[in-house]
This record gives structure tokens, sequence and C-alpha cells, in this order.
């Protein structure tokens, strides 16, 4: 099938360039310098690699099978900006949570480390599409039902579930290795909020049993559209 | 090194082994992962996978064969853990999705390794060192951890968009699965912002000696 060429072809310059990365400390330097020095932050975007050869083979390897985030950018830029804007949008989520005063204690330490850290998927992202050349999408802005705490951490399964569901539908569409390597690091971290917030409201942590179901971005995107204010 | 100084000293004194005595390419990849996972911390294992796989040519079928080894080790960990590791309530419950999830995941590789015209490897005997019900919560996380890890490893290598599909929706259900038993183990159940998949210069440098 042409997706196997595709990423066969894909994959040697990938993995010299994420050598390259890692032997000259010269790029290594430039990955802290964008990152801010966050170590991880730093090993994501060595992950993604801006390296040129990467990003020519990946363009010219483009398909329609990521028509899907065309709105976001060309291939691998738009889909990261589609990524990009979820994360905004859990970040965001989490930030009015916080500031909501309807959770205290343990539970309230909890949604403050999950927006931490939808806030470094939105900084490592940010960067990501930048590396490639692309320009980030800009922030929404959101508007979230925050009645009751039952309420908001259902809200809260909902929307990593779905966050799981994106990245998941999107794997199979991203042309360049590295971005692939970054987006399977995030997505299974969306796989434990969404697990984690299923245990705190009794519900199964693995809802499309051993096998996870990916979602459409067309699908996420209806999903979200109410929270979306402009 | 002393077990002391080890991320991990549980995954130490886990054992691989084959009745024929001829250990499978997977099961030698299987035995690094979990060396690297023991000695480095689980966050090793994943650049550990890719580059052992990619050693070994890095096939599709050789990267279904590697994760159908470490599903048969899940599955038999929670399948013996059933009975051994002495769970009651809510635990009980987790252990019976955990190894029914596993299970599943053993069948569905085998199939996929058939419909790619491969053989699926041949399952090794597997020893776990854990002597209650704290032992096997300890052990089960660091197993989740580096299912998650090693499958995020191996995942750009993967050709077909439809063995990515299927190994994502694997991995998310395995860090699902971590989750679940961190939180019994009363830790993070997210501990990082991102799972990680590759590293730096000294992560390759140090897995080196398991890769040989």
């Amino acid at each position: 099938m042409p997706d196997s060429n595709e990423r066969e072809k894909a994959e040697a310059p990938a993995q010299s360039a994420v050598a390259r990365a890692v032997k000259d400390p010269v790029s290594r330097r430039k990955f802290m310098a964008l990152t801010g020095g966050s170590a991880a932050a730093a090993a994501f975007l060595a992950a993604c690699g801006s390296d040129s050869g990467t990003t020519t083979t990946t363009s010219t390897a483009m398909n329609g099978s990521s028509s899907e985030t065309a709105q976001f950018g060309k291939g691998d830029i738009g889909i990261l900006n589609y990524a990009l804007t979820l994360e905004y949008l859990e970040t965001a989520f989490y930030s009015d949570v916080v500031k909501s005063g309807l959770f205290k204690g343990a539970d309230l330490a909890t949604i403050k480390k999950f927006g931490e850290e939808e806030a470094e998927h939105v900084s490592a992202l940010t960067a990501a599409v930048k590396g490639l050349g692309g320009k980030p999408a800009p922030e929404p802005k959101t508007e979230f039902p925050l009645e009751s705490a039952k309420s908001v951490l259902e809200l809260a399964g909902t929307v990593e579930n779905l966050g799981a569901a994106a990245y998941l539908g999107q794997a199979g569409n991203i042309q360049s290795p590295e971005v692939l390597a970054s987006a399977l690091a995030i997505h299974s971290v969306e796989g434990r909020h969404a697990a984690a917030l299923n245990t705190l409201l009794g519900m199964p942590i693995t809802p499309d049993g051993a096998f996870a179901k990916p979602a459409t971005a067309k699908e996420v995107l209806k999903s979200v559209e109410p929270f979306i204010v402009s | 090194m002393s077990h002391e100084e080890l991320a991990n000293p549980e995954l130490a004194g886990v054992e691989v082994v084959q009745d024929s005595g001829d250990l499978s390419r997977s099961d030698v990849i299987l035995k690094g992962a979990l060396a690297a996972g023991a000695v480095y911390g689980t966050f090793m294992v994943g650049p550990y996978v890719r580059k052992a796989l990619a050693m070994s040519g890095g096939s599709d079928v050789d990267i279904l064969n590697f994760a159908l080894t470490l599903e048969y080790l899940e599955s038999t960990f929670y399948k013996e853990a059933k009975t051994r590791a002495k769970a009651s309530g809510e635990l009980k419950s987790l252990i019976g999705l955990l190894a029914d999830d596993e299970e599943q995941h053993v069948e569905a590789l085998k199939a996929t390794i058939v419909k790619l015209g491969g053989k699926p490897v041949a399952e090794p005997k597997f020893d776990f060192p854990y002597g209650n019900t704290a032992g096997f919560l300890k052990l089960a996380q660091t197993f989740e951890d580096t299912g998650v890890s090693a499958y995020n490893g191996a995942g750009p290598m993967i050709k077909s968009k439809e063995v990515l599909g299927a190994a994502g929706s694997i991995v998310q259900v395995e860090a699902r699965h971590a989750a679940a038993i961190r939180l019994q183990n009363k830790e993070e159940p997210a501990p990082e912002a991102f799972d990680p998949s590759l590293d730096e210069a000294q992560v390759l440098k140090a897995v080196e000696p398991f890769v040989a």
C-alpha cells in the first residue's frame, strides 16, 4: 500500500535526524533555548526534529488522508495545529475549573497537575509547528459550564476521553516519524488522564474494551464546538 | 550493580525462559527491555526497544512479534495474579479486567501476524518475583509503564497504517491500565506530560550494552 512506502522512505532521514539532534550540541542548545530549558519539552522537540531532511520528505509524501485537518494547515502542520487547538481547550478548561473553587484537596491537586501537563502540551506543540515552518493555531476563546463538582468531573472525563481518541484518530495520518513519536508520547498521557478521571467517576477505565477507538477530526470538532466562543 | 542502585529492582528479577532453551529474538529484546527498565527506569524502555528492533530488522512482523511477547508477559502475569496477588474488592475486579484485556491483545496480535504472512513467536515461560499484594502492585505498575514506553518507542517504526492504528489502540489501553494501577499504588496516574519515546545521547549510549 502507498502508505508503507512513504513511511519507509521517511524512516531513514528520520533516524539520522534524531541521531544528528542528539549528537549535535548546537541543535540541542537550540532546542533547549526554544523550549525555555524544560527537559520534557526538549525531549519532545528533539523527537519532532526540525531538521530539513525529514520535513522535505514528509511534505512531498502528503496524501489526502489528513485533509480533514486541512483547515489547520497542510499535512503534519495541520495535524499538530488541530492537536494544539484541543490542548488549548483542555488547558483553558482546567484553568477555569481551578478558579471555580469547586474542588479542593486531592481532587484539586489532580486537576492542577493535569492542567499543567496540558499547558506543556500546548508549549511543545506550538514549538513543533514552528519547527516545521508553520504558523501555530491561535488560542480559541472558550466557555465551559461549571455548575457542580460532579458535572465538571464528567465533562473532564468526556474531554480527556475525546482527546485520547483524537490523537489515536490522527496517528495513521502523520507522515514524519518524529512528529508521530511526539504525538504518541502525548496520546498515552491523554489516555492516562482519561482513565484516572473515569476512576474518579466510578466509570470503566477502558470504555471501548481492550482496543481504544479513534475519533475523526470531524467528530471531535463537532463535540467541542459548544465550548468554543470564537 | 547492587539492587539498591537500580531504578526498578523488581524488574531485574523477572525471568523469561523457553522450555527448548532457545529464546526467540523477541524474547531477547524483551529481556533487554526489562533490564533497561530495571537499571535506568521505564522511560528508557522506548529508546531501547526502538534501537533493538531497528538492529534486528524492524519489519512490521518483527515489531508485532515483540509486542506479542510483551503481551504474553502481561497476560500471564495477570492470569496468575487472579489467585497469587491475594487481592480483594476493587483490585480483584481490576485484575480480572486487565487479564482479559491483555489476553485479547495476545489474540489480536497473533491474528495480525498471521494475516501479514508471519509466524507468531512461541510463548516463553515467565517467573515473576513477588510475594504479596503490594509486591504485585509494584511489579504491575512497572510492567504497564514499560508497555506504554515500549509501544511508543516502536510506533514510529511501523510501516503499515493499519498496524500502526492497531498498535495505537493497544497502547492507549496500556496507558489506561498504567493510570489505574498507579492510582491503586497512590501514585500520580500521569507523572509526566509526555510518555517519553525518544531521548537524548546519554540514553542511547546507556542502552548500548543491552543491544550489542
